[in-house]
């Protein structure tokens, strides 16, 4: 029943040391995904998602336990991932065309051109950007931004993706949208999603399981199984009953964690 | 949103500062001293050291700082008060702001050393000559600054002045100066190193009175630890040149960002 | 199209047709008539005097620059990227950069003599690595965090993060240093040919000055003027094309 781990994450503990007091901010987390697994992170503001995600995408040095992709340690940013990060107008290279921004990476694997004209235009065209290759990512919207940010991540083949609250900064429309797209990336691409967000609608919208986390130092709360169909619609779904009781468990788990509730303590 | 805490904490740079110079002096003792570098060319550090403090209790290098500040610092003020004026009246003219930007632009590059024949046949060797240089070279780095600020007057806030009937003067009181602010201290700060660059050459090359005249004679007459010695304070000057200026841009800034917070 | 040549070409035509006709009956030694100056031009910078005046001294502002372009981005980048090395060099490039570059031009004639072609281009490059060097580390410094991590976590070896991350993204300010020191390197060009018996542009303009050839003199005031300018246009043609995405970024962070 159990396929290979794609992502495995043992007893993960990071301290700042900083100046003054060192700080914990991650204690002890523990979890995997399978392959294939669109998996999503919520916590209380201040949980450390970011630090987590920083540690998983090998960016940031961890102080404890172990992190693995398809069975290899990871130390630093690992071959099999890519990341996209919140900040889309400042991930993307302001000097580079879209085109150029999506086959940067590829150039650095070694591809050869036509390998790479062949990649980038398959994944601007999954992400409806086509028409958009030659411009400057400045010139587009926020969220035709993250597009690009995505469709870079999609040419760039990882097993794992990770995805560091890519939508926190568009607006209500734009973000449905996005939602949808990697819901049917993902689905179309069979890669490994592990989705950070603060929204808890978005969490449950869009993963097949939702990690709820505790608050500082973090540790997960609850492994929540999303067991919505798996084709899913803006209006259908977040209509449906079933979503609604997620959600509200998942709101409860959330205001549990404000309060300081850890699993021990339950 | 969760944040980080910032990986690239600011580093006690502080920290630093002395070992570095040290090491700095260090260098410039051992090469000499270990006949890397001819001790005639580059004296070892204690030896300009001892040189700096020799002048210290001389009369004419007291005259001469005197001289290099104060052809620094008066050139500079005219050189604030022409460009500040110029770039009010012509910044907030919109007519002749396009007629004149050509002419700026052109005269602008015109290098101030290209000047220098000619202040010395119209003055010679006097401070004026130096004068004319300070103020040319700092006049046009006021005047672009002040140009910039100027442009970068809020139309809303401009047009709600106007609405209320705000005089001229009232509008470029209230309105122009308090935007343009930022960009005259920035001004300040270019014009400021600027000016003393044009004060020491004009010293240097033409003779007016003063620390790079100094430097060209000590230099002319072998006493090479001289030289280094003065070259050092001329350092120093700048220096605290630099220093001073941008204490005063940070101030301004400060002062600037809280009164925009306000509006 | 008219109107904005007309608008731009107004103000120097009449400036140039006051300087014409006030000075046309000038009989003051130091203002000669502006038909002088111009009539004196061309018997004044022939073909000799540009090959062995004037291209010999641009040919020095080029390799000094140059060599300044490439060291200070060098060493820029370097003690950019290393917090250890920032702290180290720092106080010693504050001091650096404060010196008047001119008063280098004694201390290096210890060296090499006021004469020679390596003085000179030392001199120039040695007063122009600073305002380069100084913005390179700034701009490296300032690059965003979240493009370095995007760089690191997309796998980018080194020599295509510097080429394509560091480098790039510090171009508007190696650009402004770049600016800052075209004006001292002409600067420097000037006055290093001003100590001893020299030749040069502007070893020739102080010598019509010394002889009392006063419209000559003035002609190689509107050369030097005509150099600075022509230098500085070409400056801006060069980063009006390598730095289109800073201009447009900025626009568009305006426009928000």
């Amino acid at each position: 029943m159990t396929p290979t781990a794609a992502l495995d994450v043992a007893g993960l503990a990071k301290t700042y040391a900083g100046h003054g007091e060192p700080v914990e901010a991650v204690r002890d987390l523990t979890f995997r995904l399978d392959k294939g697994e669109l998996v999503c992170i919520v916590g209380p503001s201040g949980a450390g998602k970011t630090t987590l995600l920083r540690c998983v995408a090998g960016l940031l040095e961890t102080t404890g336990g172990r992190i693995s992709l398809d069975g290899a340690p990871v130390t630093g940013p690992p071959a099999g991932m890519a990341v996209v990060f919140q900040e889309y107008g400042r991930s993307l290279f302001p000097w580079l065309t879209v085109r150029r921004n999506v086959e940067l990476p590829l150039r650095e694997k070694g591809l050869s051109r036509a390998e790479r004209t062949a990649k980038v235009d398959a994944a601007l065209d999954s992400v409806g950007l086509r028409d958009s290759a030659d411009a400057h990512p400045w010139q587009l919207s926020g969220g035709m931004q993250q597009r690009v940010a995505i469709a870079r991540a999609v040419a760039y083949e990882p097993s794992v993706l990770l995805m560091d609250e890519p939508f926190a900064a568009v607006d209500a429309q734009t973000r449905a949208d996005l939602e949808d797209l990697v819901r049917r990336l993902w689905r179309r691409l069979g890669v490994t999603v592990l989705f950070v967000t603060h929204d808890i609608d978005e969490a449950v919208y869009l993963g097949e399981r939702v990690l709820v986390l505790s608050n500082r130092p973090t540790v997960v709360l609850e492994d929540v199984r999303i067991d919505l169909p798996d084709d899913r619609d803006q209006l259908a779904t977040r209509s449906a009953p079933r979503f609604a009781e997620l959600r509200s468990h998942v709101y409860g788990l959330i205001q549990l964690a404000k309060q300081g509730h850890r699993p021990d303590t339950a | 949103m969760t944040t980080a805490p910032a990986l690239t904490a600011a580093p006690g740079a502080g920290r630093w500062r002395r070992p570095a110079l040290g090491l700095l002096g260090a260098v410039v003792e051992a090469l000499p001293r270990l006949a890397i570098v001819d001790e005639r060319f580059l004296p070892p550090f204690s030896t300009m050291a001892r040189a700096l403090k020799g002048q210290l209790a001389v009369a004419e290098f007291w005259t001469a700082l005197g001289q290099t500040l104060r052809g620094w610092a008066l050139g500079l003020a005219i050189a604030m008060l022409a460009g500040i004026a110029a770039g009010v009246v012509i910044g907030s003219v919109p007519a002749l702001r396009a007629v004149t930007a050509s002419t700026i632009e052109f005269l602008r590059p015109i290098p101030s050393v290209a000047l220098i024949p000619l202040v010395v046949l119209v003055y010679g060797s006097r401070p004026q000559s130096a004068l004319v240089l300070v103020v040319y070279a700092a006049f046009w780095q006021v005047l672009v600054q002040v140009l910039y600020g100027v442009a970068d007057v809020d139309p809303v806030i401009r047009d709600t002045a106007r609405s209320y009937r705000f005089s001229r003067w009232a509008v470029v009181r209230t309105v122009v100066w308090p935007t343009a602010m930022p960009y005259v201290v920035t001004g300040f700060r270019l014009a400021a190193a600027v000016a003393l660059i044009l004060e020491i050459t004009a010293e240097l090359i033409i003779g007016v009175p003063g620390l790079g005249r100094s430097i060209g004679v000590a230099q002319s007459s072998g006493a090479v630890a001289q030289t280094y010695a003065l070259v050092i304070v001329v350092g120093l000057v700048g220096v605290a040149v630099n220093a001073s200026a941008r204490s005063v841009e940070r101030r301004a800034l400060r002062w600037h960002t809280s009164v925009r917070r306000d509006l | 199209m008219i109107r904005r040549a007309l608008v731009a070409l107004g103000l120097p035509a009449v400036l140039i047709v006051l300087w014409w006709l006030l000075s046309a009956n000038s009989t003051s030694f130091f203002w000669p008539p502006l038909s002088d100056i111009v009539a004196a031009f061309p018997r004044t910078w022939t073909a000799d005097p540009i090959r062995n005046d004037v291209l010999p001294s641009l040919a020095r502002l080029a390799a000094g620059y140059l060599t300044a372009l490439v060291a200070g981005v060098a060493a820029g980048t370097a003690i950019g990227s290393s917090r250890t090395l920032r702290s180290l060099a720092e106080p010693a490039l504050e001091f650096l950069r404060a010196v008047p570059p001119p008063v280098l031009i004694p201390v290096i004639a210890l060296f090499a003599g006021y004469t020679g072609w390596t003085a000179k281009v030392i001199a120039i490059a040695l007063g122009c690595v600073w305002p380069i060097l100084l913005n390179t580390v700034e701009g490296v410094r300032s690059l965003d965090e979240v493009l370095r991590d995007t760089a690191r976590s997309y796998r980018l070896g080194r020599s295509a993060t510097l080429r394509h991350v560091v480098l790039r993204g510090s171009s508007p300010l190696i650009a402004t240093g770049a600016r800052q020191a075209l004006s001292i390197g002409v600067i420097l060009m000037v006055v290093s040919e001003l100590f001893g018996a020299n030749r040069g542009l502007g070893a020739a303009i102080v010598q019509f000055q010394r002889g009392f050839a006063i419209p000559q003199m003035w002609t190689g005031i509107v050369l030097l003027g005509l150099l600075g300018v022509t230098l500085s246009g070409l400056f801006r043609l060069v980063e009006h094309r390598y730095l289109a995405w800073y201009r447009g970024l900025r626009q568009a962070e305006r426009g928000v």
